[in-house]
C-alpha cells in the first residue's frame, strides 16, 4: 500500500515535470483513445492517484495536472462498456462512474456529452435506440450521484461509428458510451 | 454567376462520382422457370449504343432478375429473325423455347428511336405482344424495363418491378452518398451525400420524396428531400436523435422516433413538420414504426418484454400487441403491399438472416443463408424482398423470392452498399 503510494506520487511528479511538453503535443493525444486499457477491470486504487494527482509534489507548485487529461487519473479513463443487446452499467464500471459524477457535482459549470454506440449487428435504427438507452442509462447513474440535467447531454451514434468487427473481442469494443468533456 | 458556373462543373462531375453501379448475379433458381429466347434486336444504323444499355441484354437481365425466367442463348440459331415473318419455329423449338422475344431499333430525327418489340408463344406459334415505342435515345434503358415488365405481366400474370426504383446508402471514400437507381441497380443517381453517415431512407407512396436520416448536424436529424426539384425541408430536428421516418399510405404524415433526452419513442408527424404527437408510451425502445397499407396499423421494434420483438398498435395509438415470438432478436419489420406478410430481420444461431412471416399463420420462413442482413423491403408486386447483407467484409444488395427458392446478389462494383428500400410503381 505504502508502496504504490510513493509509485503514484513519483508518477505525479514526473508528469508534472513533463506537462509543459505534454501541452504542445496535445494532438496526438486524443482524449478517446485510452479506451483499450478499460477493457480490463480497474482496480479499486485510483482515488489515492486522484489525490496525488490534484496536490502535486512541492517542487513545482505552480503547474496544475488536469485531472480529466492525468493519465494516472481515472478522470482519464472515459469509456463504459456494455453487453450485447444491453444497456446496465456494470459493476466494473462503478468506480468510473462515481469519479465522473464527484468531478461534476465539484464542478458544476463542467459539461458532459454522452455518446452511446452498439457493434454493428442487427439493425440500424435499433442499434441508434439502443446506443441511446445506454448514453441514458449512464446518465441515470451519475443524476443519482447528484449531477444536474442541464450539465449532461445524451446522445447516440448507434452502429454508425463501429469498426467492421467479425469476432466478440472487437464487437465488445463497440459496444460502449464514451464521456466527452465540453471544449474537447 | 460563378456559383452557377460552379454547379455547372458539378454536374459534369457527376458521372464521375455515381460510377459505382451494381450487377446482378443469380445465386439460385426456381424450379419452375420459363424458357425464353430474346434475339437481339435488328442493329441501329447510328454507332452501336453501350453494350449495358443494349436492349435485348436489358430485358434478358431483368427476367433472369425475376428468377421466374430461363433467359437462352441465341447465338446458336444462325438466322435471327427480327419481324414476324421471319421466325422460323422449327429452330425455336430445336432450343426448347416456350417463348421468344424479337424486335427492331430504328433511329429517327432529332436523336429519337422507334423501338418495336414482339412476343411469340413458340408452342401455339402465335403473337402474345406487339408493342411499339417512339422515345429518345436516353430512355432506350427505361423502355427495356418497360418491355420486360410486359413480358413478365403477360407469362406470368401479375405486374413487374423492373422499371421501379430502389434507394440505398453507398459509402465510399470515407462519404456517404444516398442514391436512388433502377431496381436493377443501374442508372444510380445520387440524391445527397454527406462526410457524416446517412441512413433509414423511406420512399413516399408516390415516389416523388425520400425522408431520410443524416448525421451531419452531428446527430441523427430527420429529412424530406423532393427528387423531382431536389429541395429538401428539416423533418424533425428536436433535442435527442430524431430517427426512423416512415410515410402513411397516404403520404400525408410521417411516424418518426425521438428521443429528447430518454428512450427511443414513436411519434406521427405531418409530412410539412407540423402537428407532432406522441403515439408509444414505454420505458423501453421503440423504434422501426411501419405502416400497414390500409393505414390503420403500425407495426414496430420494441424491447419492452427484454429483447426485440415486433409489436403492432393502432396508428392513432392504444394497446400495443406482440407480433413475432420465434427467436430472442427481431426487428426492421416491414409489410408485403397486401398487408399479409411481415418481413424482418431475426437473429439465429447462425446470424442475423431475412425472415417472413404469415400473418395469419403465423408461420415464420428464414428466407437468406448469409449471416448479416439488415433492412428488408417488398417488392412493389410483393414478389421480392430487397436487403442488405455482407459479403467479403462489405455491405452489398441482396435480393429473394418471398418463397426463399430464388435468391440474387445485386454486387456493387466499389462502394459499401447498406439500407436498401425499393419504391413503389411510378404512375
Amino acid at each position: 500500500m505504502k508502496k504504490s503510494l510513493l509509485m503514484s506520487l513519483l508518477l505525479a511528479t514526473t508528469l508534472v515535470a513533463c506537462s509543459n511538453n505534454a501541452v504542445k503535443e496535445k494532438p496526438a493525444a486524443p482524449v478517446v483513445d485510452n479506451s483499450k486499457s478499460t477493457q480490463v477491470t480497474q482496480p479499486a486504487a485510483p482515488a489515492i492517484k486522484e489525490e496525488a494527482a490534484a496536490n502535486p509534489a512541492p517542487a513545482q507548485p505552480e503547474i496544475a495536472v488536469n485531472p480529466l487529461k492525468d493519465p494516472n487519473n481515472i478522470l482519464s479513463k472515459r469509456s463504459i462498456y456494455f453487453d450485447f443487446d444491453k444497456d446496465e452499467v456494470k459493476a466494473e464500471f462503478r468506480p468510473l462512474v462515481e469519479a465522473h459524477a464527484k468531478y461534476l457535482t465539484a464542478n458544476p459549470n463542467a459539461k458532459v456529452i454522452l455518446q452511446g454506440n452498439a457493434d454493428n449487428r442487427g439493425s440500424r435504427e435499433y442499434n441508434l435506440s439502443l446506443g441511446q438507452r445506454r448514453s441514458v442509462a449512464v446518465k441515470k447513474a451519475v443524476n443519482v450521484l447528484g449531477v444536474q440535467d442541464k450539465q449532461i447531454e445524451t446522445i447516440s451514434y448507434g452502429e454508425e461509428k463501429a469498426k467492421s468487427c467479425k469476432d466478440e473481442t472487437c464487437y465488445q469494443q463497440d459496444r460502449r458510451v464514451d464521456i466527452v468533456y465540453e471544449n474537447e | 454567376m460563378f456559383k452557377n458556373r460552379l454547379f455547372l462543373i458539378f454536374l459534369l462531375l457527376l458521372p464521375l462520382i455515381s460510377h459505382a453501379e451494381l450487377t446482378v448475379e443469380v445465386v439460385g433458381g426456381a424450379a419452375q422457370q420459363i424458357p425464353i429466347a430474346i434475339v437481339p434486336f435488328s442493329a441501329q444504323t447510328q454507332a452501336e449504343p453501350a453494350q449495358q444499355d443494349n436492349l435485348s441484354n436489358v430485358i434478358g437481365a431483368d427476367l433472369r432478375l425475376s428468377g421466374l425466367f430461363r433467359v437462352l442463348e441465341t447465338r446458336g440459331v444462325t438466322n435471327h429473325p427480327h419481324l414476324l415473318s421471319e421466325v422460323k419455329y422449327s429452330d425455336w423449338l430445336g432450343i426448347q423455347t416456350q417463348a421468344l422475344t424479337i424486335g427492331t431499333v430504328e433511329s429517327l430525327p432529332g436523336n429519337r428511336l422507334k423501338i418495336s418489340f414482339r412476343l411469340i408463344d413458340v408452342l401455339k406459334q402465335n403473337q402474345l405482344l406487339a408493342m411499339e415505342f417512339n422515345i429518345s435515345a436516353s430512355q432506350q434503358r427505361a423502355t427495356a424495363h418497360r418491355i420486360a415488365d410486359m413480358i413478365y405481366e403477360k407469362l406470368i400474370g401479375e405486374k413487374g418491378v423492373f422499371a421501379t426504383r430502389i434507394t440505398y446508402v453507398n459509402k465510399e471514400n470515407g462519404r456517404y452518398s444516398l442514391q436512388v437507381a433502377d431496381a436493377d441497380g443501374f442508372n444510380p443517381q445520387t440524391v445527397v451525400s454527406s462526410k457524416e453517415p446517412l441512413i433509414s431512407p423511406s420512399w413516399s407512396p408516390d415516389g416523388t420524396k425520400l425522408a431520410y436520416v443524416s448525421f451531419e448536424k452531428k446527430k441523427p436529424v430527420v429529412f424530406v428531400q423532393s427528387l423531382v426539384s431536389g429541395q429538401r425541408i428539416v423533418l424533425a430536428n428536436f433535442k435527442g436523435n430524431n430517427s426512423a421516418p416512415c410515410w402513411s399510405p397516404d403520404g400525408t404524415k410521417l411516424a418518426i422516433v425521438l428521443t429528447y433526452s430518454a428512450n427511443s419513442q414513436i411519434f406521427v408527424i405531418n409530412a410539412d413538420g407540423t402537428g407532432l404527437k406522441q403515439i408509444s408510451f414505454s420505458n423501453g425502445i421503440d423504434t422501426e414504426p411501419e405502416w400497414s397499407p390500409d393505414g390503420s396499423t403500425i407495426y414496430f421494434t420494441s424491447n419492452r418484454g427484454g429483447g426485440p420483438q415486433i409489436y403492432r398498435m393502432p396508428a392513432i395509438g392504444g394497446e400495443a400487441k406482440r407480433v413475432t415470438f420465434e427467436g430472442a432478436y427481431n426487428v426492421s419489420p416491414h409489410l408485403s403491399p397486401d398487408g399479409k406478410l411481415l418481413t424482418f430481420i431475426k437473429q439465429g444461431p447462425n446470424g442475423f438472416k431475412v425472415a417472413v412471416q404469415d400473418l395469419t399463420s403465423g408461420q415464420v420462413q428464414t428466407l437468406s443463408d448469409t449471416t448479416e442482413d439488415e433492412s428488408p423491403s417488398f417488392a412493389p408486386n410483393g414478389r421480392m424482398i430487397l436487403y442488405a447483407t455482407s459479403i467479403g467484409g462489405r455491405g452489398t444488395l441482396a435480393a429473394a423470392s418471398v418463397d426463399g427458392r430464388v435468391k440474387q446478389r445485386l454486387r456493387d462494383t466499389g462502394g459499401d452498399v447498406r439500407e436498401p428500400a425499393w419504391g413503389s410503381w411510378l404512375n
